[in-house]
């Protein structure tokens, strides 16, 4: 079998729907190094059985892999991806037509077994729209999103990882803008044994702008993943990325990668990208990597911003001082260190879900 | 009325000796003055009064009417009636000014003060600081200017009310109109009668809009001197050279 396609540069990868295409996973991957494999069941070197199925609710039409919107907006760029890409057996097309006043929700629930899944969204030129996908219950899940925003249309995507504390999730999550798009994804991760996420934005005309909100928490033993690729692959776009992740506990571990591409054609490209991550015991661990490459003299704007501090013990004392007894001051300081994310969501029933579901993170 | 008694009271920090036996009672309505030399242990008679967790008592007591300040956690002692006002505020990113003041609040007062209520009372107490209403949206200690994190402090005094306010160089960085609004502020509070005030300052100027009732020299974490507010004026005119060890 021939290598599959391979894109240059500093972020070289190989991208190919088939799956015998890419060697099995070794952990020795630049892509790969931060994830404990062994926790993956399987899925990175082919010896997972994926024969079960998930429950998705909500308002979809139910596609296959043969549909010619599949493979739109995502090319798998490793063997797990390709698979699900191949092998799903149930996918969800979404078809975004003018502008809803009312978010589309899909639930996506997993009842112990391993599944693939795909989700296409399709948003026709000038649609507005808010999709939420809601991953909870438990399992192990390949799904990919793959999200074709139109000329001139504006689409968030909200994707909340609010698993059983049991649930592997690996998902690949494409976002596709056209010229003058808009397009804002919001990933909440909060529950899962280990969650792997891969959001990627490429561009196919001008005028595109592209926002990235992350927030993650993981509590002992969770090992929550999000690798970003933003690549500008037209003149005049925007991206800005602000992921946020908090840890606490044994063996609580976020991973936050950043990369951003301004290829040479990307012309007047304007792009940041941060992530904050907050340890709150000394065993939890956060790695953050941002990457930026410029093929292009001609940009507008790039920069990137990281950084990982321990909880300040002066901010729980000063609350403190206040009468504040010590959880809720340190469940203030923690909320407050998302805030700058939360506020930026825009969706007040999301909001206050968000802020309960810290709560209870932070009480439990 | 209630009674502060801090009694031979020794404190370290990393394993250095900063307090070495301080003797001190504060009753409501009293105004204290410790003055002292920079590095003379000050702020850490004031923390260690706070439970800052930095700080080890080696020996010694307090009481607040009796009851065993010392094996209170740092919020207990400010729902007991201890409030201090930091030389140093601290930011806490994310978190609004009304917000953390309604918490603060509702924590001391053991019950959430109703909001009309506390609306009301939050905006005229802010007015009276000189404070720009907007200020209550802006995250805590969070960009503000020196004179705006003092006005803060004392925003928290006023509101909290409580039985025993430490201010611990609340005078410095502070310029003439500030140090008066501030100054003021904290004389409201002493006009109730109900709250006994232990004010930390390296200089005199503070004295002149807040009188104490009693002054205190602090130099190498004790007590060197007490008196009068004559003591004060004797400060000013000599500074502390005639109690530092040098002038021994
Ligand atoms: N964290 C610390 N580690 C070591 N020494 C400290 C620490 N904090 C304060 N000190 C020392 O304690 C002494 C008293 O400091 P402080 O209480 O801040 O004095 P003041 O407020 O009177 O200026 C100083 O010698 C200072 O250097
Ligand atoms: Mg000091």
């Amino acid at each position: 079998m021939a290598s599959p396609p391979l894109v240059e540069g500093k972020f070289a990868r190989h991208l190919s729907r088939d799956p015998d295409a890419f060697p099995a996973i070794t952990g020795r991957e630049e892509e790969w190094r931060f994830t404990p494999l062994y926790r993956l069941r399987g899925l990175h070197d082919g010896t997972a059985v994926v024969d079960g199925t998930i429950t998705v609710t909500g308002e979809f039409e139910t596609i296959g892999p043969d549909h010619p919107l599949v493979g739109t907006a995502l090319v798998p760029a490793d063997r797990p991806a390709a698979l699900a890409m191949r092998d799903f057996k149930e996918g969800q097309l979404v078809t975004v037509d003018g502008e809803l006043d009312e978010p589309i929700s899909l639930r996506i629930k997993g009842n112990g077994e391993s599944s693939y899944g795909h989700v296409v969204i399709d948003a026709k030129p000038f649609s507005k729209a808010v999709v939420v996908l809601d991953h909870l219950g438990s399992g192990t899940h390949v799904g990919a999103v793959e999200v074709l925003v139109g000329d001139s249309a504006d689409i968030t995507l909200v994707s909340v990882q609010d698993w059983d504390d049991d649930a592997v999730h690996l998902s690949a999550q494409a976002a596709r803008l056209g010229r003058d798009a808009r397009f804002k994804s919001v990933v909440i991760t909060l529950g899962g044994d280990l969650v792997r996420l891969n959001p990627t934005v490429s561009y196919a005309g001008p005028g595109g702008d592209a926002e990235l909100l992350g927030l993650a928490f993981a509590d002992a033993g969770q090992h929550l993943e999000h690798r970003l690729l933003v690549e500008h692959t037209a003149p005049s776009c925007k991206s800005r990325v602000t992921y946020k992740a908090a840890a606490q506990g044994m063996e609580a571990h976020t991973v936050w990668i950043g990369d951003v591409v301004i290829r040479k054609e990307a012309t007047g490209t304007d792009t940041y990208e941060l992530n904050r991550n907050l340890l709150l015991s000394d065993e939890a661990r956060a790695d953050s990597v941002p990457n930026l490459e410029i093929e292009t003299g001609e940009i507008a704007g790039a920069g990137h911003a990281s950084a990982t501090g321990r909880f300040d013990d002066n901010q729980l004392f000063y609350l403190q001082s206040r009468g504040i007894p010590a959880d809720e001051a340190r469940r203030m300081v923690v909320r407050g260190f998302f805030h700058e994310i939360v506020r930026r969501i825009g969706i007040p029933d999301l909001e206050d879900r968000l802020d309960a579901a810290l709560d209870s993170e932070l009480s439990a | 009325m209630t009674t502060l008694e801090i009694h031979d009271l020794s404190v370290s920090v990393e394993d250095k000796a900063i307090l070495t036996g301080v003797n001190l009672t504060i009753r409501s309505g009293e105004t204290h003055a410790i003055m002292g030399p920079n590095g003379s242990g000050k702020s850490t008679l004031a923390y260690s009064l706070a439970g800052h967790p930095k700080y080890t008592v080696t020996g010694g007591t307090v009481t607040l009417d009796g009851q065993d300040v010392l094996s209170m956690s740092v919020d207990e002692r400010a729902r007991a009636g201890m409030f201090l006002a930091m030389q140093y505020p601290v930011e806490v990113p994310g978190v609004t000014v009304s917000n953390f003041l309604r918490t603060a609040a509702t924590a001391v007062r053991g019950e959430a003060p109703a909001l009309r209520h506390w609306v009301k009372e939050q905006k005229a107490a802010m007015a009276a600081l000189d404070m720009d209403p907007a200020f209550a949206s802006r995250n805590v200690n969070e960009g503000f200017s020196g004179g705006e994190k003092k006005r803060h402090e004392i925003l928290q005094l006023e509101l909290l009310k409580p039985k025993i306010a430490i201010l611990d160089e609340t005078d410095s960085g502070l310029d003439v109109d500030a140090l008066r609004v501030v100054s003021e502020g904290v004389n409201r509070v002493r006009a109730t009668g109900e709250t006994g005030t232990l004010l930390i300052t390296h200089y005199t100027r503070i004295l002149r809009y807040i009188q104490p009732d009693f002054v205190h020299v602090f130099v190498g974490g004790k007590i060197v001197e007490e008196g009068g507010k004559e003591l004060a004026d004797e400060l000013e005119a000599n500074g502390y050279a005639r109690f530092t060890p040098a002038a021994v």
